[in-house]
């Protein structure tokens, strides 16, 4: 009987449990193919988009003749504090959305979509600057910010009625179809990922599982996307920056 | 499946009108290989094809082909074609060497529509044809997602 | 169509050596057997033709397919004899060509 009960509280507790033993990058999730792919700059398609990104950021754009390079050096420090609060628009942004904001409002740009072609390739560039250091820790004063992501990575979604962290933490390890589950960590976006066949933003990958539980996805760059960034910035904090990264 | 098929074309069961090609040749690539080579004799030595025999995902699967040829002036490889027999177009890409190549050696990505056999044939500057051919599996994503 | 290639060669070899080319260009190599969220197919458009060149002369050329992966990824050998200009063309579904241009600097063993 005394046995029983100790093994409902333990039972009742691992319900309750949440975070990981240790951290581990979606690399060691990948097959040896798919690591070499990511360790070659030549056989890394991501390099391409860091290539353009490196010439976009030195381009004059719109009607300011700026280029991101006439206001700002080296982006790296950036990369590694995003998600962090626009104090002149009062706003939480992530690198997209500040870039987005940037070619408007800076350079009398035409507006860029979240996940445009200029967007993938300059946060592809200045992610790859950050490759090897580590996201930094989210601030007191986006506590709150950093709860809202927290509970959306536990909240049950969608038809099939599943937390990310079903997959990204319960059942890490185990296989979902062909595909081994990985934590679901964020540091080597932006990445190219073999599926979507072209490179692609931590939103859109939100997106796709998002409808993967037949959930209705936020929009990509919205609030809550962003929350839930600033979360997985916190989770992957011991894991170095890999942009690009390559998965499958 | 394939073993006992393979045993059959030994068994010289050419009644159909195949080459003498001790592979596990289907349908769309046997009917390609004819289209092709017509009744040359398709040797299977000489190439060494390399698929992991587990592809993470069928939109780009490392393919790995090398042929033995000395690359001389007068003995080289002029030709390397890849077929993939269940894709809906199985004529996967054709490459032209020359002496001056020095090595004929690639290496690329393919797509795979399904679980299947690919066969790389060489041919030679006397006309003599080689092949190897290999086997993947292609399994299905976790979340199947959308094209943006 | 100016292409954006990577291509890892190296600048100087030995005359004689046997040079490994690893080329990745940027292009989505549509298979035209995809379909939109609407249900319509996405009509092809594909590279359909490589060719390296090495002091004016062809050293190895590729013909591609729909089954060639998005941003073809290829490698491949020549052997070097002399200093000169290295020539990629890739050429589309439309005809249109992309020409990318290096040098490679040969010398003689222990130079």
């Amino acid at each position: 009987m005394k046995a029983t009960k100790w093994l409902l509280l333990w039972f009742l507790l691992s319900l309750t449990a949440e975070g990981l033993a240790e951290a581990r990058s979606g690399y060691t999730f990948q097959s040896n193919d798919v690591q070499r792919m990511q360790d070659d700059d030549f056989r890394n398609p991501g390099m391409l988009w860091v290539d353009k990104g490196q010439q976009l950021f030195y381009q004059q754009a719109g009607t300011s003749k700026r280029a991101c390079s006439d206001c700002h050096d080296d982006l790296s420090g950036t990369f590694l504090s995003m998600p962090s609060v626009n104090t002149h628009i009062g706003e939480l942004v992530n690198l997209t959305t500040q870039i987005q904001h940037c070619r408007s409002e800076h350079q009398g740009a035409d507006p860029i979509s979240y996940e445009s072609e200029t967007a993938l390739a300059l946060t592809a560039w200045i992610g790859h600057q950050a490759k090897g250091q580590h996201f930094e820790a989210v601030p007191e004063a986006l506590q709150s910010a950093l709860s809202a992501g927290r509970d959306y990575f536990y909240r049950r979604k969608g038809q099939y009625n599943l937390g990310c962290h079903h997959c990204h933490e319960r059942y890490v390890g185990h296989q979902l179809r062909g595909d081994l589950l990985s934590q679901g960590q964020s540091n080597p976006y932006p990445i190219y990922r073999l599926e979507w066949q072209t490179m692609g933003s931590l939103h859109r990958r939100f997106r796709s599982c998002d409808l993967g539980v037949r959930a209705q996805p936020p929009e990509l760059g919205s609030e809550q996307y962003i929350q839930l960034e600033l979360y997985l910035r916190e989770r992957a904090r011991t894991l170095a920056i890999e942009t690009p990264g390559v998965r499958r | 499946m394939s073993i006992r098929r393979r045993d059959l074309i030994k068994a010289g069961s050419s009644a159909i009108a195949l080459l003498s090609l001790p592979l596990p040749v289907r349908g769309a690539v046997a009917t390609l290989l004819a289209e092709d080579f017509g009744t040359r004799s398709i040797i299977e030595d000489r190439v060494r094809l390399r698929v992991p025999a587990l592809a993470e995902n069928g939109n780009s699967v490392p393919l790995d082909v090398s042929v033995d040829s000395p690359m001389s002036a007068n003995d080289f490889v002029q030709a390397l074609h890849i077929y993939a027999e269940k894709n809906p177009e199985p004529r996967v890409a054709k490459m032209r060497f020359f002496p001056g190549s020095g090595k004929a050696e690639i290496s690329t990505r393919i797509r795979f529509s399904d679980s299947q056999v690919i066969v790389a044939v060489a041919e030679m500057s006397d006309g003599s044809l080689w092949s190897a051919s290999g086997k993947t599996i292609v399994t299905i994503a976790a979340c199947v997602d959308q094209i943006l | 169509m100016m292409i954006n290639a990577r291509i890892a060669i190296p600048s100087s070899a030995t005359r004689g050596d046997l040079v490994q080319i690893k080329t990745l260009v940027s292009h989505p190599m549509e298979s035209g057997y995809r379909y939109d969220a609407m249900g319509i197919r996405i009509p092809q458009n594909i590279l359909k033709h490589f060719r390296c060149e090495y002091l004016g002369h062809a050293v190895f050329e590729m013909e591609f397919g729909p089954a060639v992966a998005a941003n073809p990824f290829l490698t491949f050998f020549f052997r070097a004899t002399e200093s000169g200009a290295l020539r990629f063309i890739w050429r589309d579904q439309n005809g249109e060509q992309s020409i990318i241009e290096r040098e490679i600097h040969v010398t003689d063993e222990g130079n």
